[in-house]
């Protein structure tokens, strides 16, 4: 019976692969002792619609889409803003469905030992959607839009040890660092990185509208609509559907209305606590997607009393991260082991054991240091995460038992990261997903960073964070991000209950590939173009 | 009519002073937000160099007073400037969704008043009886409903159960009239129900206050039919207060549509003004809360000018 069934599995994978067409795939499933309806049923079922198909008009619904959203890419922030960059516009790099780095509009690339100096090759069949090759300018324009002192971009950090971009002829670029970085590749997908038309002057021109993406504005009325079709020149596989209709719909009752009653076809968002009833409509599909977005909760290692290593610990002991995931994010989150790296990021460590609620140990970690109960306040508002306040009082409930008082303080939701973020001792922080290890790290973790959210400082973590970022050797790469994150867990400042997952919804008639890049929602932002009608 | 123009310029020229005081409120209050609009446009992840270019850029470096006078200046001459984040033309950025706005103020306004009036004579007409107290009852229940939960009761029950309007009022310009009166029906619907029972209730209370008059008295003691006592006796008397309240009615269905147009997804000047207070847009947000006060002022001017004409004691003062 299982082998049946697995040489089924394997059939269909087959045909879906395109290594098998409709005929052969017949003659194998009648050979297995399929009947040939049952045969033919499976392959209108399952490969057919697996087979991408062109046409039709995807109508979006997106939440967090603003009037005063922009199109230049240095100030690009809400989930709109992401969603509609990866349909008009193209990245050198990108994130694929089973989430490694692969080609945009760069076909490959390649470093120096030290990893100083990166060659990319530049995708010659590129074109803007006002007709114009894509070449070695654009690219240098659009990188250099994030560099220098009177960019205005928000990710200048990301891209700081960067000394020179030159070009290599009209189709490659060679970007010249003053450190080692092996992740440079990876950086470049970020969602800031677009690429768009050179100016006379080596600038970039955002201001159009204008991209070298899948598809091309139409109309675009920010925090309304925007509707775009499909660019004909596109220098790569898919752009499946005709048109495009993005809808700001930032309600979450008019959204999950729209896609229940068909006004759009998939929305961005899914509201956790409804979301079982969504479920339940058979012509919905709720995508549920493990991603690197982390909560985490960073307590001030310079500050009493969590300069001791021990209360820091027993606080780790005395949170129930199970309870949480499926009370707060009502099971919409992946368990997280204090260090900041998710399983859908690479380089993952696999063998670290999962820290258990336990608190007998916190009680333990508390004698130790010297102590027989505790009191500390952790801030925390709403507009970080819906729930944020309920997840930190859930906390304290379990804190209870290790004889740790958590007063919770809700703090007020507008200007929280400018006054409470950094600012307060023990706060309650929501980080979108990055690429990397190493983008997490240095930014939130390295001792001088400006965003060291827990002023944790570890000689060691440090020492292998740099040797790192310039190892291009991948074996030895994934030991040392095992390390950091091992360090990161025992003795860390930051309490990382869990990372929480992309809740998105579709019409069953939309389909997509059998896994979801996890970096954005709707596959990596890219659903756009990756997906098709039934 | 003298008088009227005189009223009229004299009202005119106060409500330009209280257009000036609010601006400075506004400018304040904006002022007074924590974090500024650098911070709130680059998001967590700016760096203090990233936040300072962007203030030189937009000229956010200078003193609070300098660029307030410097606002003003230039809308005295009626340019409004430009939003701070989108840089498009503030008059350009409002234009179509304050006519959206309108659109739907009107829609509802057309619906409500006739409606509200209607009942209120009807109630009156049959005042103290089960039909009074029903349509007391659920107008006050309506009003007494927040405007989203009004407005999810009917897309649960008239879209998605049911199908017979969209859920979404989404309109654009190619829309026939048709078509944005279908699409906007459940916002306007939910408008309706929030403002009839203001209305009916004062025509109600103002006609049964009449109804004592000796005049109606007279009236009835002649053989008046009781209809007839009452729309052609006392509602001309009783127009000043129902003018009242309706015109402060339409300044609500403009300014109050906030929340209906979340609910509804309706590209009308609301969201653009919650929009420009998150990212500390001041232009845009002093233009549409400028467009707010000048509504209320000009309905508040029309009610007290329409009080006046239909009111033959004030028309002609002794």
């Amino acid at each position: 019976m299982s082998t049946k069934k697995d040489f089924k599995e394997l059939l269909t994978q087959d045909a879906k692969s395109g290594k098998l067409g409709r005929r052969d795939f017949m003659r194998f499933a009648v050979a297995a002792g399929m009947t040939i309806p049952l045969a033919s049923g499976l392959w209108t079922s399952e490969v057919e619609a697996a087979t991408p198909k062109k046409g039709g008009k995807f109508r979006l619904g997106v939440h967090d889409s603003n009037t005063s959203d922009v199109h230049d890419p240095g100030q690009y922030l809400s989930v709109g803003n992401i969603q509609l960059a990866h349909t008009h516009r193209s990245y050198l790099t990108e994130i694929t469905p089973d989430n490694t780095l692969g080609p945009d509009m760069a076909d490959s690339w390649s470093a120096t030992p030290d990893a100083k100096i990166w060659t990319f090759e530049l995708n010659k069949n590129a074109t803007f959607h006002s007709g114009k090759k894509f070449t070695s300018e654009d690219a240098i324009a659009s990188l250099n839009h994030h560099r220098g002192e009177k960019s205005t971009s928000a990710v200048t950090a990301l891209l700081s040890s960067v000394v020179d971009i030159r070009a290599k002829g009209a189709h490659a670029i060679e970007i010249e660092l003053n450190q080692g970085f092996a992740d440079l590749p990876f950086v470049l997908t970020d969602y800031h990185m677009a690429i768009c038309e050179a100016n006379a002057d080596g600038t970039m021109n955002w201001q159009d509208g204008g991209g070298a993406g899948p598809y091309k504005i139409v109309d675009h009325k920010p925090g309304i609509a925007t509707t775009l079709v499909r660019h004909d020149g596109w220098h790569r596989e898919g752009a499946y559907f005709d048109e495009i209709e993005m809808l700001a719909l930032n309600d979450p009752n008019a959204r999950q209305t729209a896609l229940i009653t068909g006004d759009v076809d998939a929305i961005t968002s899914v509201d956790l606590k409804t979301m079982a009833l969504m479920a339940r409509n058979k012509n919905l599909v709720v995508e549920n997607v493990p991603s690197g977005s982390a909560i985490t909760l960073p307590m001030f290692c310079d500050v009493a009393p969590f300069d001791n290593l021990d209360v820091r610990l027993a606080l780790k002991y005395a949170v129930d991260r199970k309870e949480l995931v499926e009370k707060i994010m009502f099971g919409t989150a992946t368990v997280a082991d204090d260090y900041h790296v998710s399983p859908a990021m690479p380089y993952a460590p696999t063998d670290i054991p999962q820290r258990p609620y336990d608190p007998d140990k916190a009680k333990f970690h508390l004698k130790k240091a010297g102590m027989s109960s505790l009191d500390v306040s952790l801030s925390a508002a709403d507009s970080i995460l819906p729930g944020a306040v309920d997840m930190c009082v859930l906390y304290s409930e379990q804190a209870k038992k290790a004889g740790i008082n958590i007063n919770v303080v809700r703090e007020a939701n507008d200007g929280y990261w400018s006054d409470v973020w950094l600012k307060k001792p023990w706060t309650f922080v929501k980080w979108g997903a990055r690429a990397t290890p190493d983008q997490m790290f240095t930014i939130a973790y390295k001792d001088d960073a400006p965003w060291n959210e827990s002023h944790w400082q570890n000689k060691r973590f440090n020492e292998i964070l740099l040797q790192a970022k310039a190892e291009l050797d991948e074996a030895k790469r994934k030991e040392q991000y095992r390390e950091m994150c091992q360090i990161a867990r025992d003795d860390g400042g930051t309490v990382i209950p869990f990372f929480a997952n992309f809740v998105y919804a579709r019409n069953k008639n939309v389909q997509h590939a059998p896994s979801l890049s996890p970096s954005w929602e709707l596959d990596g932002a890219r659903g756009c173009h990756r997906w098709w009608f039934a | 009519m003298g008088d009227i123009l005189s009223i009229v310029s004299k009202r005119l020229g106060l409500g330009v002073v209280t257009l000036l005081v609010i601006s400075i409120i506004i400018f304040g209050a904006v002022e007074l937000l924590p974090g500024d609009i650098a911070q709130a446009v680059l998001g967590q992840g700016a760096t203090e160099e990233n936040l300072a270019a962007m203030r030189e850029q937009l000229g956010l470096d200078r003193a609070a007073p300098i660029r307030y006078f410097e606002w003003l200046g230039n809308a005295v001459t009626g340019d409004f400037g430009r939003s701070l984040v989108s840089q498009q033309p503030v008059s350009e950025a409002i234009s179509t969704r304050f006519a959206n706005t309108l659109f739907l103020a009107l829609y509802a306004a057309f619906i409500a008043v006739p409606v509200a009036i209607f009942l209120g004579v009807l109630v009156a007409l049959y005042r103290n009886t089960v039909f009074d107290r029903v349509a007391n009852v659920v107008t006050l229940t309506s009003i007494s409903s927040p405007e989203f939960f009004l407005g999810y009761i009917l897309i649960l029950f008239l879209s998605v159960q049911t199908g017979y309007f969209p859920a979404i009022a989404k309109i654009d310009d190619g829309m026939s009239l048709i078509d944005k009166l279908d699409r906007t029906f459940l916002p306007a619907l939910t408008m309706v129900l929030v403002v009839v029972a203001h209305m009916m209730r004062m025509t109600r209370a103002s006609i049964i206050n009449l109804l004592a008059s000796p005049y109606v008295e007279m009236a009835r003691l002649k053989g008046v039919p009781a209809w007839k006592v009452i729309v052609k006796h006392t509602l001309p008397n009783a127009w000043a207060p129902v003018i009242n309240v309706v015109a402060l009615n339409l300044a609500y269905l403009i300014t109050g549509v906030v929340l209906v147009e979340v609910v509804f997804v309706y590209p009308g000047i609301g969201q653009l003004l919650v929009d420009a207070v998150t990212k500390r847009d001041f232009p845009v947000v002093q233009a549409c809360c400028l467009i707010f006060a000048a509504t209320f002022i000009l309905l508040n001017l029309a009610a007290d000018v329409g009080s006046i004409l239909t009111n033959p004691r004030l028309r002609h003062p002794k």
